[in-house]
């Protein structure tokens, strides 16, 4: 059974040139991490907000857990769905632990009151993310890492059966990005679907079970790190030279591709081809 | 102190406005008096002063700032914008030109029922031009493209004002310019009971909409991944909060300030959970109102003074201490 499965999907915004997204197909399989990798500007947002139902696609189809999802309530696919997108800045002050609160709407609907399950809910989403000191605290008081700690613990507070986030590590010191990370794969294991958008390869290569990378809106490669994190395909997507290792642990991640750029004179007089020792894994 | 029993102490300050209201005027009452009066007893010319000049009066100034403090605490939250208010998509500038033009073309006085049905038709034509202007630029509740045909929209009201002005005799102009200040010295139970077969039950769908509006103030993406149906709250939310703010208008003119800063006041004070921020703002923008209109009245007796020029006299001082006590 999939998560998301989507088929021929194409996109294009108002006024530009191009589509963002051209002919994507690619399946997010359930219980599993899935990260979608790429340059900037090459639709991983734009793909991530198709799939939550946000924005419409010009053609195709997009499925989550076998129906078409704008077939499904908006408040039935909050129930289902955590998500962490990009920056938001509230309005209004409001404290962190009313932020993660706001998780439990879905299953609260316009009426009913916060019980005892939503507290506890609310609680242990906070404590999983490292911000149960700072529930009293208004959020603009907040540095970028923690408030993204507290838009992480908000979709965790939905209790979701699938979690979606948008560069969730973007702002965060390396020991709280490995939290999320740990947290990302621990999640994965327990049955949770996680769909993530990030920049880090690395981690991306280490944590993922799957990796979707895309190119100006196309589907470059798709499948294991090691299938994906090549030398070719990296140097192809983003135009930086680049060699491609292995982690070489300890963990459970040993022998991930690590994907280590190369400066931009080394990279001009390396002779491509010579140097591809890991890809043919 | 848990919201329901803050939002009774709120009640219970709205109650001691009324009688407060009730008692300030001309002739000066005793709370027994009032109380007396109230229930049918005593001398029948106080019975009379309270029950048909001084409650309905009270009554008006109570829904008027109910329904203003509702809407502006709505507008903020939809718009995302401290800044906004209950006139933030023209429904003033358009309610101004019906009523102007009655006064100044139809010849009726301030507090005629013809100028409070012109007032009302400008602001819902306004309301509908302003969503017009927005759609034409191709997003229809686009907070920005909103924002600024508002803007766009008021200057052109203005402008139609000061025209019809131009040529108005000096009796309409005093009129016109009393009932742009805003006052409720025409208040009778018949215009108390048209704006609370308007307003208690927009109150009521606002209410409803309380946790969407917390999200839409977050964000309208976060909003979507939370349950809510963006365009068909958005939509709502603005009709409603519209058709508040055209209600109130009609009834009593202009009456700026309240639905900027009540919410506000509440909010610094208890939060932004809109679940408290509606029902309190209305409590609180009611209150508020029938004492500036009482200290309108008492001030500088005999004359009365424009409601509006109290609410900012009174309300401009008071929130700057709240700003300064809230940064220290």
């Amino acid at each position: 059974m999939s998560g998301w499965r989507c088929a021929g999907l194409s996109f294009r915004y108002p006024q530009a040139e191009r589509p963002a997204l051209d002919g994507v197909s690619i399946d997010v399989p359930e219980g599993a991490c899935t990260a979608v990798l790429g340059p900037n500007g090459s639709g991983k947002s734009t793909l991530l907000r198709v799939l939550l139902g946000t924005l419409r696609p010009s053609a195709g189809t997009v499925d989550f857990r076998g129906k078409a999802v704008d077939a499904w309530p908006r408040m039935a696919l909050a129930r289902e769905v955590g998500v962490v997108p990009q920056g938001e800045e509230a309005a209004f002050p409001m404290s962190a632990r009313e932020a993660v609160a706001m998780g439990r709407y879905p299953h609260l609907g316009p009426w009913r009151r916060e019980g005892e399950a939503d507290r506890r809910a609310v609680d242990a989403a906070m404590r999983r993310c490292d911000v149960a000191e700072l529930a009293d605290r208004p959020l603009a008081t907040l540095s970028g890492g923690e408030r993204q700690r507290v838009r992480v613990a908000r979709a965790l507070a939905q209790e979701p059966a699938a979690l979606a986030l948008d560069e969730p590590t973007a702002a965060l010191d390396i020991a709280h990005e490995m939290a999320i990370f740990e947290l990302l794969r621990e999640l994965g294991r327990a049955g949770t679907t996680v769909l993530l958008v990030t920049h880090n390869l690395n981690l991306a290569a280490r944590y993922a079970d799957r990796l979707i990378l895309l190119d100006r809106g196309r589907i470059a490669a798709q499948g294991t790190p090691a299938q994906v994190l090549t030398r070719a395909a990296v140097e192809g997507v983003y135009g930086w030279p680049v060699r491609v290792d292995r982690f070489s642990g300890p963990g459970p991640d040993e022998g991930a591709p690590q994907v280590v750029p190369l400066a931009g004179e080394a990279g001009a007089q390396m002779k491509h081809g010579t140097e591809d020792t890991v890809d043919a894994a | 102190m848990k919201p329901l029993l803050r939002l009774a102490m709120l009640a219970l300050l709205l109650a001691l406005a009324l009688v407060i209201g009730v008692r300030v005027g001309a002739v000066h009452l005793g709370v027994r008096e009032v109380v007396d009066a109230a229930r049918g007893l005593g001398d029948p010319t106080t019975v009379a002063i309270v029950r048909r000049i001084r409650l309905p009066r009270a009554v008006l100034a109570a829904l008027v700032g109910a329904a203003l403090a509702a809407s502006g605490a709505t507008f903020q939250a939809l718009l995302r914008n401290p800044l906004a208010e209950p006139y933030v998509l023209g429904v003033a500038g358009g309610a101004a030109v019906g009523a102007v033009g009655a006064v100044a073309i139809g010849g009726f006085v301030a507090s005629a029922a013809p100028v409070s049905a012109a007032a009302f038709a400008g602001a819902a034509l306004a309301v509908l031009l302003v969503f017009r202007i927005a759609a034409a630029a191709g997003r229809a509740l686009d907070t920005r493209v909103l924002l600024l045909a508002g803007v766009v929209a008021g200057s052109f009201f203005n402008a139609v004002i000061m025209l019809a002005l131009t040529f108005a005799d000096a009796d309409s102009f005093r009129s016109a310019m009393f009932w742009m200040m805003g006052s409720f010295a025409g208040a009778t139970w018949r215009a108390d009971a048209i704006l609370a077969v308007t307003a208690l039950p927009a109150l009521a769908v606002l209410f409803a909409l309380a946790r969407p509006l917390n999200l839409l103030a977050v964000g309208e993406e976060t909003a979507a991944y939370l349950g809510t149906h963006v365009e068909r709250t958005k939509l709502i939310a603005y009709g409603v909060a519209s058709l508040l703010t055209a209600a109130a208008v009609a009834a009593s003119g202009v009456i700026g300030f309240v639905g900027l800063v009540v919410p506000h006041v509440v909010r610094m004070v208890w939060g932004s959970d809109h679940r408290f921020l509606l029902p309190a703002s209305v409590l609180l923008g009611a209150a508020f109102v029938v004492l500036a209109d009482a200290l309108a009245r008492a001030a500088a007796a005999p004359t009365e003074l424009p409601v509006g020029v109290v609410t900012a006299f009174v309300g401009v001082p008071f929130f700057i201490w709240l700003l300064r006590r809230r940064a220290a």
